[in-house]
């Protein structure tokens, strides 16, 4: 059965297609080496048997009749911030405590009218807020990947944990991700894996949880890039019920991987060579930018000068949306409620008792930089300083740059408690993730090497708007030179 | 700009989130950090910089102004920790 998981996304549809396995042999091996490992890994917060199984046994009829989808009989995982019709979603908070929609997210509608099947829902940071998967109300996810020679466990990354430690861990083929600052980048990049965070309106965010509404987008994580560009397919749609959705047709991804990279111009931004980074991230960066330049592309030095700039706006506006948004939790409609002497009182009762610590302080700063005297000071800089930082991006763009090559994270995988004393040190986790979101832009990040412990680190691609095809072929000349990592099984 | 206790405590009863005094003493601590890192702004020549509001260049998308949803109030009620013929319950809140 072991054999089956260790198929890549591509290849299992292939042999599907080809019924040389069928869809439901398929399913029941993910599931039982999630039985088999979930307890150590904890990326699994809810697992749906039963619907795997049918789905499957449906995509084995429609497969037998050869009409079967694009993802016809794959088995994927969902993160817990998708509504799932009648199925766990609590952005794994304590205050939707018991949630299950009466809907379904069009993001993971798209993926069952192509055939896939769902295995379950994935462990993430409390409403996608944390870099390390430790503010989940369902416990730390275990990052599959340790150090050399130790037994210490480390953590995945975050807010997609469960999705990025599913994924390397073979515990699902694909899994669906949210990005709002780095969450599906710095996570792939902790486990070895590969994470799109396509061009803000590519992905509808209709069904999913909100965090911050101008800077979340949904994606994949995979093992592959090709499988990456497959499911991407299948996520993207263009959405009436998302006004920011745009309408565009959703290209083929799939046909971007094996494109020429010749006289593809390159940037390397001077801003994100930063003081505190260990040299072999700096040595991993020269060795993607040899290896684009080696299959022909044309690197060229850029500035991006307000890149520094990019977090502290970001923890300005990201909390201010975070506010607004989750003012809905309120123990009246859904979720956990707390008992108080009134109205108010059990208001403050119940998000007391439901939202965790990082929540909290995330709604605190949201409220406080929107508050009457604060808003011109704080909101309104943040967001002129935003449109400096995409005009950055944008006038690199204009001369001709089509891709910024730059390291995904400052460091590998680490232990969990590491920043737990000091907030803003964990934030600086998304430094090289975050300015993406801030411009709206498509970013990839792609596992290129090991550090001397034999960690994961990632490089990351970030494309013009709509461009995810570049990123991509691009990445795909990165993934062919680096070759595919994957952690020792000691789960 | 930093914060005091009692601001941090006006905040957390605006954003209606119970603390105590201990929590709101270590929040104050937490959020003036926060506070100080996103500082530097200050540093940014914003002068004549429109605010960002869209990064992707669409116009808003408009719909036809008509019903097409509902129908289902057991539906939309199904999650709630109090109901009753289809009305969400919550304490008296009118004498």
């Amino acid at each position: 059965m072991t054999e089956l998981t260790k198929l890549t996304l591509a290849e299992a549809r292939d042999r599907l297609a080809a019924r040389e396995i069928s869809a439901s042999e398929l399913t029941n091996a993910y599931l039982s080496a999630i039985e088999a490992a979930n307890p150590s890994i904890n990326a699994y917060v809810a697992v749906t048997p039963e619907r795997a199984r049918e789905m499957a046994a449906r995509s084995d009829e429609k497969l037998a009749r050869g009409e079967g989808g694009a993802l016809e009989g794959i088995p994927l995982g969902i993160k817990d911030l998708f509504a799932t019709e009648g199925v766990h979603t609590q952005a794994c908070s304590h205050i939707l405590d018991g949630f299950k929609p009466p809907y379904e997210s069009t993001v993971t509608a798209n993926l069952w009218a192509d055939g896939a099947v769902m295995l379950g829902k994935l462990n993430m940071d409390e409403f996608a807020m944390g870099s390390s998967n430790e503010t989940s109300h369902y416990g730390n996810v275990v990052n599959p990947w340790r150090r050399a020679g130790s037994n210490e466990a480390l953590v995945p990354g975050g807010s997609s944990g469960g999705s990025a430690a599913a994924v390397a861990a073979s515990l699902c083929l694909g899994a669906t991700a949210t990005d709002t600052g780095g969450s599906i980048r710095q996570p792939a990049a902790l486990t070895g894996t590969v994470g799109m965070k396509p061009t803000y309106g590519r992905c509808s965010r209709w069904g999913v949880v909100a965090f911050a509404s101008s800077l979340d987008q949904a994606g994949p994580i995979t093992r592959t890039l090709r499988d990456n560009a497959i499911m991407m397919r299948s996520m993207a749609s263009s959405d009436p019920k998302d006004t920011t959705s745009v309408d565009m047709a959703v290209p083929d991804y799939e046909a971007a991987i094996g494109r020429s990279v010749k006289g593809l111009k390159i940037g390397i931004p001077a801003e994100y060579r930063v003081d505190g980074v260990p040299e072999e991230v700096d040595a991993l960066w020269a060795r993607g930018i040899e290896w684009l330049k080696a299959a022909g592309a044309e690197i060229v030095e850029i500035s991006l000068p307000h890149t520094k700039y990019a977090l502290p706006a970001y923890y300005i506006v990201a909390p201010a949306e975070a506010s607004s948004n989750l003012a809905r939790y309120d123990g009246v409609r859904y979720g956990l409620r707390v008992p108080g002497e009134d109205i108010a009182d059990m208001y403050e009762n119940t998000r007391a008792a439901g939202f965790g610590t990082e929540v909290k302080r995330r709604v605190l700063i949201g409220t406080y930089v929107l508050s009457a005297g604060y808003y011109d000071a704080y909101y309104l800089r943040a967001q002129k300083v935003r449109t400096l930082i995409k005009r950055d991006f944008d006038l690199a763009f204009e001369a001709g740059v089509d891709a910024i090559l730059t390291p995904a994270t400052p460091d590998a995988a680490f232990a969990p408690g590491a920043f737990s004393g000091d907030p803003v040190q964990m934030y600086l986790n998304d430094i090289f993730t975050v300015t993406v979101n801030m411009a709206g832009l498509p970013g990839l990040a792609v596992p290129a090497g090991l550090n001397r412990d034999g960690l994961p680190l990632g490089l990351q691609l970030i494309g013009r708007p709509f461009d995810e095809e570049t990123l991509y072929t691009l990445g795909h000349v990165i993934e062919e030179a680096a070759g595919r990592f994957e952690p020792a099984k000691w789960w | 700009m930093s914060v005091d206790i009692d601001t941090v405590k006006r905040v957390a009863h605006l954003a209606r989130i119970k603390v105590t005094d201990d929590e709101a003493g270590k929040m104050t601590g937490e959020l003036n950090t926060i506070l100080a890192f996103v500082e530097q702004l200050d540093e940014v020549d914003v002068e004549g910089v429109e605010p960002m509001t869209s990064v992707v260049k669409q116009e808003m998308k408009k719909r036809q102004d008509t019903v097409t949803d509902g129908g289902y109030p057991d539906k939309v009620t199904g999650n709630a920790p109090a109901s009753d013929d289809n009305f969400f319950m919550v304490p008296k809140v009118v004498e």
